[in-house]
């Protein structure tokens, strides 16, 4: 697989420019995502209201694909229903672990395709999925 | 260099194409490839003489038993141990060390001790010890480093101390590369009474090693960093250390006697090797130490120190590129060049060098207290050994200059 499959001119934006790394003032939860053996963290901040992800927003290290993943989920979930964002976020990580294929079936992710070429690179994986699974963790007990 | 290429046809792997082409491997301090000699000890053992040994008066088991304490043997005389008996066969120096973390540390490290390591120690030459120190009530020190990464005289001079049990060293740090005058350390922690262990997991494949100059009390190496098959290890202890210690594993083959409720141990090295061992594994490094002896340590830090020296002054080249450790204000830097990339992180490097087919490590590499010191979430490390060549550092070197422009960054 060529390089530019994965480091994509997408993910090359959100990884160096990305929009949603800063703190959020109005943030109703937050969560810690990490992938020790790595060293990326990342802290998600969501702001929650009426079973609605207002607001994304992240802070933190990691790779190109870990920073680049998170700052795409922000901007996907952003105003989507609680039920929603987690149903992307488990469809992403269904896509990059390679049991979802179908291209229809994936479309709603958007600019998260640009993701997908990840799912051949086993040792990368976790750093796609950081974000993904940190977010499905902070709206468990979302309303 | 004409050296390496001599020693790569040994290298099945390092033959084979990956991906289209044969793989720059310069991840030997994670592990070391390995030569047709001694994978072929393996198929030997195997194919010709398996059997457990220690266990049946037949024929097999008297070889395979032979063939077990020959290696105790052999490994004996690699390090210049004392006796056979000093050598105690691991899985690998992480069991080792917690061999002695759990078997000396915790009989002999009491409420108000210290125990002293380093800043540069990998995980498994510090996590053992904080299990040590919690379980006792001791306290764990540490001896920080000098601006040039080599360990601080002045802490060594003063946190060994009167309170010190245990100071446990790397020889060579797996990180930075440098090589600690252990043999002075060793000294130091004898004045004030305490035992010395010493980490070797990435010298005792790159430099003649002698435990008994050395002074050590305990000495830890894997085989898997110095050409033989993963799966086993080796501690070496003094032998009056050794025989007052409890034994860490317990089972088959590490009792004299066994009553209902009760049981008394065998001698040493028995005494530490529960349960069925690992022969072929043995097998295999006592091939891996007859490649290296035939070779000699001599021509091998000639080849690594031809390496380093080749490809540092085309790192320093490259403005985006930052170095740790390389530049020690002694004669002690080993093949271990750990770099980081401007702006980039060590992962997306890896991928990167990996899609030219050149195999380096990023991450922690299993040292974090390491990387916090040094203020870096991760590096990128970049390790030599005998079969590496120039054109593997100029491989390394051409892929590092692509990968500030794959994620879209300027030179």
């Amino acid at each position: 697989m060529a390089l530019d499959d994965v480091y994509t001119e997408v993910l090359g934006e959100h990884s160096r420019n990305p929009d949603h790394k800063h703190k959020l003032s109005c943030a109703t939860c937050q969560m810690k995502g990490k992938n020790p053996s790595c060293g990326d963290e990342i802290t998600i901040e969501l702001q929650v209201e009426g079973g609605v992800v207002k607001e994304a927003a992240f802070t933190g290290i990691g790779c190109a694909i870990s920073q680049a993943s998170t700052d795409i989920m922000a901007e996907l979930i952003r105003g989507k229903s609680v039920e929603d964002a987690r149903r992307l976020a488990n469809k992403f990580i269904s896509m990059i672990k390679g049991e979802l294929v179908d291209e229809d079936e994936l479309e709603e992710l958007d600019e998260a395709l640009a993701l997908k070429n990840v799912a051949h690179m086993p040792a990368r994986v976790k750093c796609a999925v950081l974000a993904w699974h940190t977010l499905d963790d902070a709206l468990k007990d979302q309303k | 260099m004409a050296d390496a290429q001599e020693f790569l046809k040994d290298f099945p792997l390092l033959n084979h194409n990956i991906n289209g082409r044969k793989v720059a491997y310069l991840d030997n301090g994670a592990t070391t490839q390995k030569p047709e000699q001694m994978i072929q000890a393996i198929c030997g053992y195997y194919g010709g003489c398996n059997a457990n040994p220690h266990r049946g008066a037949y024929a097999l088991s008297i070889k395979a038993t032979d063939i077990y304490e020959g290696a105790r043997k052999r490994t004996a005389e690699f390090i210049k141990a004392g006796r056979p008996q000093e050598i105690i066969f691991t899985k690998n120096a992480t069991e080792a060390l917690n061999l002695v973390a759990y078997s000396y540390g915790l009989h002999n490290v009491n409420a108000g001790d210290e125990i002293v390591i380093s800043i540069s120690e990998h995980h498994s030459n510090c996590v053992p010890w904080q299990m040590v120190a919690k379980a006792k009530g001791a306290t764990l020190k540490y001896i920080y480093l000098e601006k040039d990464g080599n360990l601080s005289a002045e802490d060594i001079e003063t946190k060994i101390t009167e309170r010190t049990k245990i100071v446990a060293v790397t020889q060579v740090s797996n990180v930075l590369g440098l090589k600690n005058d252990v043999k002075a350390i060793v000294k130091k922690a004898h004045s004030v009474g305490a035992v010395c262990v010493v980490d070797g997991s990435q010298s005792v494949a790159h430099m003649a090693v002698d435990v008994s100059d050395l002074d050590c009390d305990f000495f830890a190496f894997s085989g898997h960093k110095m050409l033989s098959p993963m799966g086993i290890g080796v501690l070496y202890g003094k032998y009056e250390l050794l025989d007052a210690m409890e034994p860490f594993l317990r089972g088959g083959d590490m009792i004299e006697y066994v009553e209902e409720q009760d049981a008394t141990w065998a001698e040493v090295p028995a005494k530490f090797e529960a349960g069925t061992q690992n022969v072929g594994g043995a097998a295999g490094l006592v091939a891996a130490i007859d490649y290296l002896e035939k070779i000699g340590f001599d021509r091998i830090e000639a080849i690594e120190a031809d390496l380093l020296n080749y490809a540092l002054p085309k790192l320093r080249e490259l403005p985006f590129i930052e170095l740790y450790g390389c530049d020690s204000t002694q004669d002690n830097k080993t093949g271990i060049i750990a770099f980081n990339v401007k702006d980039v992180h060590p992962h997306d490097v890896a991928s990167i060098l990996d899609n030219d087919g050149v195999a380096v490590r990023a991450g922690h590499h299993c040292a974090q207290p390491l990387h916090r010191y040094l203020g870096q979430n991760a590096t990128c490390r970049a390790s030599f050994y005998l079969y590496n060549t120039r054109e593997d550092i100029d491989r390394w070197i051409e892929s590092l200059k692509k990968v500030r422009g794959v994620l879209g960054y300027g030179a």
